[in-house]
This record gives C-alpha cells, structure tokens and sequence, in this order.
C-alpha cells in the first residue's frame, strides 16, 4: 500500500468522504475504474474503516461529556498489554483506546451522555479489571480541534466576490 | 477657473476604468453569488507565516527597512529563485509593495514617450494602464485558443516596430492559464534578441504550473541582461494581502527602477518582509498542498465545463479556466451579466482582457470542490435555458 493514487485517494476522502468515485477521478485524473478498484480494495484491507462526519456535539447535545483517562496496567505474560486493551475497548461507551509511552500506560476515551454514567463506568467496570492499578480521569471541558478541523473556525472567506 | 476634471492629467483623464471594476460592483449589490471571479487563493495565509508576523511585531520589528528590502528576505529570494535555474545577486533584487509595483516601476525605469510595449493578449488588466502611464504605447499582441493560448514568435513579429521596446510575458497566465515550454521561449528569446526588447516576464504564477516545469525566459542564454523578472508571494503562498513581491535585473535596470522606488514607496512593508522570509524558508509543504488542491479542482472546473457543452482548452498553469462561450450566441459580457443576474455566479468576461478575450470568460478554480460543483450545475441550467 504505498502506490501514490491510492494514499491521493486517501488523502481526498480524508478532507470529503462524500464525493462520488467519478469526482474523484477526475480531480486525480485518474481512470474512474481504477478508482473504484482501489477503493474497494482499500476497504476491503481495513485501511479505511468508515466514512464518517466530524460533528461539533458541543453544539447538538449539551449534556454529552467526554472523559480522558489515564490507566496504569500490570502487563501479562504472552499478550502484555493487548489482552487488557481489548476488553476495556470492547464497551461501547469507549471511544478510543491507546498504548501510551510515559507516566500511565493506556489512554481511555470515554462518552457518556451525562457525569454520572462516566463515573459509574469508570468505578464499576474499568477499575475492576484484572491488572488495572490505577485510573485517573480527565473531563472535556470544550474541544477546540479535533482531528484535524478547527471548531467554530472564525476564518470566513474576506475576499472580494470579484477580484483581479 | 477651467472644470477641476479639465485640469486633471489628459494621461489618466484618458485611462479607460478596469473592465473588472464595473463588474465588481455589479456581482457585490447581490447576495447567493458563487464566486468564480476571484483573482486570489482561496486559502488563508499558512498559520506559521501569519505567527511569524506577530512574533516579529512583539519583537518590535516596525520600522523601515532598507530600500532593497532585508538582506536576508533577498538572499532567500535569490536562493528560491535558484530553484528556476536563475542565478541573482541579493543585490539585484529589490522587494516589492507586491508584484503590482514592480510591473510599475520597472516599465518607468525602461521606457522613453512613445516606446511600444508588446503585451500578449488576453493579459492581466494592469500591464495596458502601466506602460501608458509611464509614457508608453500599449501594443496588443494577440494569443488564440488553437495555440492554447500561447505566444507564437510569428505573431510577435507581425507586431513589432522600430519603436518595440518592452516585451511583456506573463506565463503562467492570469487570464487564460497558459504556460510557455522551454522551446516556445526560446523562439520568443529570439526575437528579443534580434529586435533588443527589454522583456518583463511576470512569473507570479510560476509555482503553480500542473503539466511540466515552470521555465523562466530571464534563464535562457542572453535573456538575463535585458529581463526583469517579476514575482511575490501573493499566489503561491496565498499572501496576497500583505503585498510582498519582488523583481530581479540586471544592476543597470535595477538601480533606475530602485530610484523609483525610494522616491516613491521608500520600501515595502517590514512586517510583510518578515512573513514573507517565513514562507519561503519553511513554507514548503503547505504551498504543495494548495498546489495539489489547484490541480484538482482544475480537472474537475475543466471535465465540468465540457460536460456542459463549453469548449474548454486545458489550463496548465495558474488558477483560472477560460471556456470559450460562442457556441452561446453571446458575447462575453452578455453572457457574464446575465449568468450572474440569472444564475448568482460570478466570472469575469474576457474581453475585460484585451484582444482575444471575447468570447471567453475566465473563471477561478481558486475556491472548494463543493462551490465548484454548484457553480457548474448552475452554470449548466443557465447554458441550457439559452
């Protein structure tokens, strides 16, 4: 996966995941076939996972809150610390979950639609896994930037309808 | 006491207003415009060039500079330029209160009354009023769709006079998105070599040149000592705004036109200097992400207009398309105003840029896939309605 059609695609569904192959191929000029080939073959690699929207929830759901947290494991033999990951990213409410390098060991994103059910999930089901040792949790308070776009971006565009 | 008009100079009492202008404030009075009539990127000014800025302010960088400009925003020019095949001295290099102020100053360090300047047309508005108000004759030298819109030296030739003296190139090209192969400027070298034009060869569009590499005429054999070269920072560094730009010469031209400008501009912007210095030493990689972005939409605003049914030749260079709209029936600024009172889309008639242009109008793709995409489908309805 290193031809450089393929990461252009990438890199233009990355910025609009809703324009057609067509489009695509044109703005690439590219064969359309080809294309949809290797889009669908990209797919099928699991190099991309899902075309989805960058949403300002802040903006939709007042009550949604969003947790990092910072938990320290005792790796286990064999799986280190792979085996632990999986069963803290199998809950639904886990957005995101990394191996870090420094003070903690993974990094637990976690929503909720209120403090409460965060706290709860922290206190009944993270911190009762087997190897976990310690769990320090982090609120969201606003999201400036997130994956690449910047919320409530004040750059409108200045300039004049026509211009020389 | 004669009518305070009589007495304003016949030079610019004469002047035709831009073409552009009238249309400006015609597409400005309505609201929905999809704007394709932009001569500027669509991108902000990279964040690292606008940080340096104010890092330089709150550092108190606000005085003059010298006249030439900085020293070390020169020497970066130099070295930028070298990336063309140009080889200049820091010293023959002066910067610019754009690229606009260069074109000036240069055509009034190089021309006597009366001294033709050859300007392939369809061109940028400015280069007609510039030569004539420092005392030239503007010459119209046509280029045509079938040459892709190229300057041929036979056409050149058929224009030339005893009183040719400034050949002015600007390739890639603002309106038509020309460009020129290093062959075809060694044809157009020729016959500034054998006539002795001086030549102001515009390369602010240099950087975004799609098919092949840019080739800069002042890097052909003998061209250096009698080319002003003249680019900014204004297109490829989306900088339009803070009006850097530069010219190269030879030290003879560059001392004349240095006069001029030390009298008149004393120098450009410190502020403007020390961002554009920013873009050129770390400003690599965000200028090829807007060029990649250019160069798709350019596909897209060309397969798009031929789809319609406009004949469309391939622009490959700048951030303008230039349909030929005759199939239409109507002329260029017919079919611009009504587009824009029947359709809100904004292009720019053609024949706002002198000869050639009717019968084209010239369209930026300096604006997002998703206002391309709509401009066309309007664009398509209103061709259709004719």
């Amino acid at each position: 996966m290193d031809s450089s059609l393929e990461l252009q695609i990438l890199n233009v569904l990355h910025e609009n995941s809703r324009l057609s192959h067509q489009q695509i191929a044109t703005m690439l000029g590219a064969d359309p076939a080809e294309v949809s080939r290797l889009i669908a073959e990209l797919e099928r690699e699991k190099i991309i996972l899902r075309y989805s929207a960058v949403i300002n929830w802040d903006k939709v759901e007042s009550q949604r809150v969003t947790a990092v947290i910072d938990v320290k494991v005792t790796p286990q033999r064999e799986v280190g610390f792979d085996a632990i990951a999986e069963r803290i990213y199998r809950f639904p409410e886990v957005k995101s979950v990394s191996l870090m390098s420094g003070a903690y060991d993974l990094q637990v994103t976690v929503e909720g639609m209120h403090l409460k059910e965060v706290a709860r999930f922290v206190a009944e089901k993270l911190s009762t896994i087997e190897h976990v040792t310690s769990t320090t949790t982090h609120f969201l308070l606003k999201t400036y930037k997130s994956d690449g776009v910047i919320f409530d971006d004040q750059e409108g565009d200045q300039r004049l309808v026509i211009s020389p | 006491m004669k009518p305070l008009y009589d007495r304003l100079s016949p030079v610019v009492r004469e002047l035709p207003p831009s073409g552009i202008r009238r249309f400006f404030d015609l597409a400005n009075q309505m609201d929905d415009v999809i704007s394709l009539g932009v001569g500027e990127p669509d991108f902000v000014t990279p964040w690292h060039v606008r940080e340096a800025c104010f890092y330089s302010l709150e550092r108190g960088f606000t005085s003059y500079t010298s006249n030439k400009g900085l020293p070390e925003l020169r020497e970066a020019i130099a070295d930028y330029l070298r990336g063309f095949q140009l080889d200049y001295d820091p010293e023959e290099i002066v910067v610019t209160v754009g690229g606009s102020e260069a074109i000036d100053i240069a055509l009034r360090a190089l021309l006597c009354p009366g001294d033709e300047v050859l300007i392939p047309e369809p061109a940028y508005v400015s280069y007609r009023p510039c030569a004539i108000l420092a005392g030239g004759t503007a010459v119209g030298v046509p280029t045509y769709a079938a040459d892709e819109f190229r300057l041929t030296p036979e056409i050149l030739r058929a224009k030339l006079s005893p009183r040719s003296k400034v050949l002015i190139l600007c390739f890639p090209n603002n309106p038509t998105g020309a460009t020129m192969s290093e062959a075809d400027l060694r044809a157009i070298a020729e016959v500034a070599v054998e006539h002795d034009l001086f030549v102001l060869s515009d390369e602010i569009y240099a950087e975004l040149t799609y098919e092949g590499r840019h080739v800069s005429i002042a890097s052909l054999p003998g061209m250096k000592e009698r080319t002003v070269l003249i680019s900014g920072m204004s297109k490829a560094f989306a900088m339009t705004g803070w009006r850097i730009g530069y010219a190269a010469a030879p030290p003879d031209i560059l001392n004349a036109m240095l006069k001029i400008h030390q009298y008149t501009i004393l120098c450009a912007p410190i502020m403007g200097q020390m961002a554009a210095l920013e873009a050129l030493r770390n400003g690599q990689a965000e200028k090829q992400k807007m060029i990649e972005r250019y160069n798709q939409r350019r596909r897209l605003i060309v397969k798009g207009f031929r789809d319609i049914g406009l004949a469309c030749h391939e622009p490959k260079g700048a951030f303008y398309a230039f349909p030929d709209i005759r199939s239409t029936g109507l002329t260029s600024e017919q079919f611009a105003e009504r587009l824009l009172q029947h359709s809100r889309v904004a292009v720019v008639p053609g024949n706002v840029f002198g000869e050639g242009g009717e019968g084209f109008v010239r369209c930026s793709y300096a604006t997002s896939v998703e206002q391309i995409e709509r401009a066309l489908e309007r664009i398509g309805n209103f061709v259709a309605s004719l």
